[in-house]
């Protein structure tokens, strides 16, 4: 292993952190144009879905990058309730169009 | 060695951010509804999955390392049921939303 | 370098999703791109190193917020597009003088910012001062659990009288009686293989709150983010009648308990002990969090359902 770098420098490493967050956001934001373009209802809610998995990769890069491991509790938060979104318009978006009915038990 | 295990790290972040890259275009640039529902899960697993392997590979404890990783089947877990109830809601109903 | 380019991508983003809620066309839109907001303002509550707020953002603005205003939606009449489209030009014209107005606040607004100096916060020292007698290593915690114990107690009665407002405006309190329909198959697998992993880290967090970001609020907007989705998934998030009640109120009336406590033992309104500090907020949190997570999603099934009967005899058209 002649010649391998012993340890990559810190600056160069966050360097590369914040670089990669940038990218990230700016698919983001390139992405948003399916939100406003989509025609159905389901392209709005997909772009949705993907922006949240999208957002926490951004939480977990910065975390690393930036040495917050805090904002790795804030991605867990984010991957677990960006389901929810998802759920209401499935359960809720078909209620206005005589969709699920409703249940009384 | 940890200069192996950067590069390592920066080499699977890059692979995972081209997968995010490739789940965008196809949100973008598919021309069917649930052809872009395809091209999202492709980041959804395997964009955030090269991303969490190469973070976890950079970071210096297990503890993370295992935090990354539930992180990743969390995110696993959600997207693939959220994107298959999406697509059924539309093949159900294929007016789509309240245009 | 880097930062700044992020950073500035990051705030002319927000700015231009902010117009577009406004701007969008149709109402669905508006909604997913408010969606978005929350979720790169967690973000950006990151990077501005606050990650307490961004905990309770994550799970509020791009959780919970999106739910409530999906739920709208559904209930609002449906005019054809050429009509709303029709009714956004009519207001887009009107709306000169609120747009001048607007223009000069911001910039207004934004020169008094710019022009402040940067001033070393007096309250941070005193607060890294007393945080040894506190019972927690976490100043945020220790300024809302300890120090200003007194504003939390009465946010959960603000709370409280939420509840009973948006319930008393029902018309009555019967919860456990409404659901929605039979989930589908895998939304029925994954909200049981999701609940138990949300409410062990509803728990994570509020036992963060110790010694890092964390605490009663986001662990208690992170269980009401699980009752709105088993709800959403056609169960009773919570079963009995008298149990909503009990774990509506126990958050305040465990800081009068507290309270009274501390007076009885012939110290001041909730004034801790240095030594049983820990307990007492560990207890408070733990009470808090159960409120705040039933009363969020007792509003949700609240505002969701009318009552079937409807005692103030007034009109009741929420659904046909």
């Amino acid at each position: 292993m002649v010649g391998a770098p012993q340890h990559l420098p810190p600056l160069l490493m966050e360097t590369f952190h914040l670089w990669l967050a940038l990218f990230l956001l700016l698919n983001v934001v390139v992405g948003m144009t399916r939100i406003i373009r989509g025609p159905a209802a389901m392209d709005r809610m997909m772009a949705a879905q993907l922006f949240g998995t999208t957002g926490v990769a951004i939480l977990l890069v910065l975390a690393e990058g930036v040495g917050a491991p805090a904002l790795r509790n804030v991605a867990m938060v984010f991957a677990l309730l960006a389901v929810l979104a998802s759920v209401a318009f499935v359960r809720l978006h078909g209620l206005a169009r005589g969709g699920e009915r409703r249940d009384e038990r | 060695m940890s200069g192996i295990l950067n590069v390592l790290g920066i080499g699977l972040c890059l692979i995972g951010a081209g997968f995010f890259l490739a789940g965008t275009v196809g949100l973008l640039r598919f021309p069917d509804s649930l052809c872009r529902l395809h091209a999202l899960t492709k980041a959804d697993n395997l964009g955030l999955g090269f991303m969490v392997l190469g973070l976890a590979v950079e970071s210096d404890s297990l503890a993370v390392a295992g935090k990354l990783a539930l992180i990743w089947l969390l995110a696993l877990l959600a997207g693939a049921s959220a994107c298959y109830l999406i697509a059924r809601t539309t093949v159900h109903d294929p007016g789509g939303g309240p245009e | 370098m880097i930062a700044l380019i992020f950073d500035g991508v990051l705030a002319v983003t927000l700015v231009a999703l902010a117009w577009r809620v406004l701007a969008a066309p149709d109402a669905f839109e508006a909604v997913v791109v408010f969606i978005t907001l929350g979720l790169l303002m967690a973000l950006a509550w990151g990077r501005l190193a606050a990650p307490d707020i961004a905990l309770a953002e994550a799970a509020v603005g791009a959780g919970l917020t999106g739910v409530l205003l999906l739920d709208t939606l559904g209930a609002l009449p449906h005019g054809s597009p050429p009509a709303q489209a029709a009714a956004h030009a009519e207001i887009r014209g009107r709306g000169w003088p609120a747009r001048v107005a607007t223009g000069l606040l911001a910039t207004t607004l934004g020169a008094a910012v710019l022009s402040l100096e940067p001033r070393p916060s007096l309250l941070a020292g005193q607060v890294s001062a007393h945080l040894g007698q506190s019972g927690v290593s976490h100043p945020v915690t220790a300024v809302l659990l300890n120090f200003r114990g007194y504003d939390t107690w009465l946010e959960l009665g603000v709370l409280l009288i939420a509840i009973i407002g948006v319930l008393a405006l029902r018309g009555s309190t019967r919860l456990s009686g409404e659901t929605l329909a039979r989930p589908p198959a895998v939304l029925a697998w994954l909200i049981r293989v999701l609940t138990p992993l949300i409410l062990m880290v509803a728990g994570y967090l509020l036992w963060l709150g110790k010694h890092a970001a964390g605490g009663a609020f986001q662990a208690g907007v992170v269980l009401g983010a699980a009752g709105v989705l088993l709800w959403l998934a056609g169960w009773h998030p919570v079963a009995r009648e008298w149990l909503w009640k009990v774990l509506w109120v126990i958050g305040f009336l465990g800081f009068i308990a507290a309270g009274l406590g501390q007076l009885l033992a012939g110290a001041n309104w909730l004034e801790y002990p240095p030594e049983t500090a820990a307990t007492f907020i560990l207890c408070l949190e733990l009470g808090a969090a159960i409120s705040i997570g039933a009363t969020l999603a007792g509003l949700f099934i609240a505002l969701h359902f009318p009552p079937r009967e409807n005692l103030s005899g007034g009109p009741n058209e929420r659904r046909p």
